[in-house]
């Protein structure tokens, strides 16, 4: 110990963002090449998705900025009649794709995440109440899960889209549209979040370190909060990543049947939608890149989301 | 010297049946497996009393009902005079809850590993509300171990650094009382002889009780002043450890002394116990010994023993004498 530490000219502790660079989990990250490509995706996604304003050449949906002789102009080739030149080409409308592809990925990546978060709230919490309490607080909330399992949960979401559509006025249907997505989404995901949380509760309440707390008087909320739920985290991360995917997949299914997004604020599903009414008629682009984002974006936050059920995997370690 | 914990004709029973739709389809009654049956005993202030058995002789139920953990069937438990199950009087359930403590059997188990020590130790005291400045590093260094220790996570130290960290959290809330669930059972026997020590002598700093609940005849004949012994949930025989070591009269409590491994006994040819621990939810009628003891007869098959005084000794055998 004294010898390796007298050979370093200063032995002072590692920084702190050393012993992070040096962790289990980063060291994991950095040796895992498709993760680190799956994560730059990502990151990159996110960002040109936050800063579309800024990335775009204009604004797609503020019509001033639109000229319709722009329409269907082909990727990199300067356009007939205005001679402009459109990474991505140009829509029926004039509008320009790769703009539409970074407005659209905001919506697309708002509603993934928000849905997750959703999910994940409502499912930790009732699988914390199942899994502590136990009894019929524990057998309702289960069967209600277990039911809701046999629908597909594309179903589950268009039944929960169509009821609030129904409910909500018609004056207000386009500005709620991606709220009820979201509620949607969320609703018919939170059943694996619940089932795990459930599961992992159940181990841990068992555990002398909760029967600690609970003779010291405790109460069960806070022995819920404070001691099981920051050791159930790690499964319920894992699965929030890989829902994220499943979100987004699942909202650009609805927006593609037309249940989604309304087109004044497209996401890529309604990209997608739209675009296909010109696959046929040669104007291939206006589908391809948005579906092209969408695969890249799925896969990346679907990669990330396994490398990271290995990287926290205690047995796998 | 008063009584700070006196138990009084404790009984818990589990209902350990199958799902009820089981139990249609099979035509199975319902099961109840005794885990404690009328129990009594005394823990008088400032000692150390142990309770001894086999494995599933109830020793860390009656544990467990002590602290509140598990609610007793019938029968009571009174902490300086306050029975914790039956009080409705919050103030004195607070006072009690923050008079008594346990250290478990697993040190691996018994501490959250996302919890900082600092926080680990205090708890007792942050759930009551007290002040908690310094109060772990005070503590770290009583158990024997750094102030600097208290901002590292539980995984970072060793079996019995750990159970010192458990012995640092029990003493928190300055307790009178600290019921022990076999806290050494899972550590090297050199660690052992360290924790223990370390228990004996925050005892004599403090003033602290101490129910010792163990299957190790060592260990306790090393800690207690006063032994009871358990079989399958009931009291077979309490006694000051040297009277008992000297002149044990229940013949379980003889057959656990020759069970026990000896130094000295190298070589020689032991008897090994007699027969298994009758299954505790159809228990043996009469005496629940009568099965494996040598010396049975026909009273012991229908006549459950009442403990009796002899000497020094309280027994529940018809033939000890």
């Amino acid at each position: 110990m004294s010898d390796s530490t007298a050979k370093q000219p200063e032995p002072v502790a590692p920084s702190r963002l050393r012993k992070v660079w040096e962790s289990d989990f980063v060291y994991s990250f950095r040796h895992a090449p498709v993760a680190v490509v799956a994560a730059s995706m990502v990151t990159l996604m996110v960002l040109s998705a936050l800063f579309a304003p800024l990335i775009a050449p204009h604004n797609p949906f503020d019509p001033a900025t639109l000229n319709l002789m722009n329409g269907f102009t082909p990727p990199m080739e300067p356009n007939a009649f205005t001679g402009e030149v459109f990474l991505l080409g140009t829509d029926d409308q004039g509008r320009d794709v790769f703009s539409t592809i970074l407005y659209g990925m905001r919506i697309s990546l708002f509603v993934g995440f928000a849905a997750v978060t959703l999910a994940m709230v409502l499912g930790v919490t009732l699988g914390l109440l199942a899994g502590y309490i136990g009894g019929w607080t524990e057998t309702i909330i289960m069967r209600i899960a277990d039911m809701q399992l046999t629908f597909p949960a594309i179903l589950v979401a268009m039944l929960i889209f169509g009821i609030a559509k129904g409910i909500t006025p018609p004056e207000y249907r386009n500005d709620m549209a991606i709220w009820v997505l979201i509620l949607a989404i969320g609703l018919s995901d939170w059943v694996q979040f619940a089932r795990v949380v459930r599961g992992a509760t159940m181990v841990e309440k068992n555990r002398e370190y909760v029967q600690a707390a609970r003779l010291i008087g405790r109460r069960p909320v806070s022995i819920m909060v404070r001691h099981i739920l920051p050791n159930v985290l790690n499964p319920v991360l894992v699965i929030a990543t890989i829902s994220l995917a499943l979100a987004i997949i699942a909202e650009a299914t609805l927006s593609f049947l037309g249940v989604g997004a309304p087109p004044t604020q497209p996401s890529l599903g309604t990209l997608i939608r739209i675009g296909q009414g010109f696959l046929f008629s040669g104007e291939w682009w206006i589908l391809f890149f948005p579906a092209c984002t969408l695969l890249v974006l799925a896969l990346s936050v679907n990669l990330l989301g396994d490398w990271l059920r290995d990287a926290l995997n205690p047995r796998l370690k | 010297m008063s009584a700070l914990i006196s138990v009084k004709n404790l009984t818990r029973v589990f209902d350990v049946s199958k799902p009820w739709l089981n139990r249609v389809i099979e035509r199975k009654p319902k099961a109840f497996l005794t885990a404690v049956s009328d129990v009594s005993f005394e823990v008088p202030e400032n000692s150390v009393y142990a309770l001894v058995g086999e494995s599933g002789s109830g020793k860390s139920t009656i544990g467990k009902i002590i602290v509140g953990l598990v609610p007793p069937t019938s029968g009571s438990v009174e902490v300086n005079g306050v029975d914790l199950s039956a009080s409705k009087n919050t103030a004195d359930i607070a006072r009690v809850r923050s008079d008594i403590q346990m250290i478990f059997q697993d040190p691996y188990a018994s501490l959250n590993p996302r919890w900082r020590v600092r926080d680990i130790i205090a708890e007792p005291v942050t759930v009551l509300g007290g002040e908690t400045e310094g109060l772990a590093e005070r503590l770290l260094e009583q158990v024997g171990l750094s102030a600097a220790d208290a901002h590292e996570y539980p995984h970072e130290f060793s079996g019995g650094q750990r159970q010192r960290l458990c012995i640092a959290r029990a003493l928190a809330s300055e307790p009178k009382m600290i019921v022990c669930d076999e806290p050494t059972s899972a550590l090297d026997v050199s660690v052992q002889a360290q924790v223990l020590n370390l228990m004996s002598d925050l005892r004599e700093e403090f003033g602290l009780t101490y129910l010792f609940i163990s299957h190790d005849l060592t260990v306790v004949q090393h800690v207690a002043d006063m032994i009871g012994v358990l079989y399958l949930g009931s009291l077979v025989e309490e006694a000051p450890r040297d009277t008992l070591f000297s002149t044990p009269k229940h013949p379980y409590t003889r057959m656990l002394f020759d069970a026990a491994p000896r130094m000295d006994g190298f070589g020689r040819e032991v008897d090994p116990p007699k027969g298994e621990i009758p299954d505790p939810i159809n228990p043996p009628s009469g005496c629940t010994f009568h099965p494996r003891c040598p010396l049975a007869v026909d009273r012991c098959r229908t006549e459950r023993p009442e403990m009796r005084r002899i000497g020094e000794t309280r027994v529940s055998c018809h033939m000890a004498e």
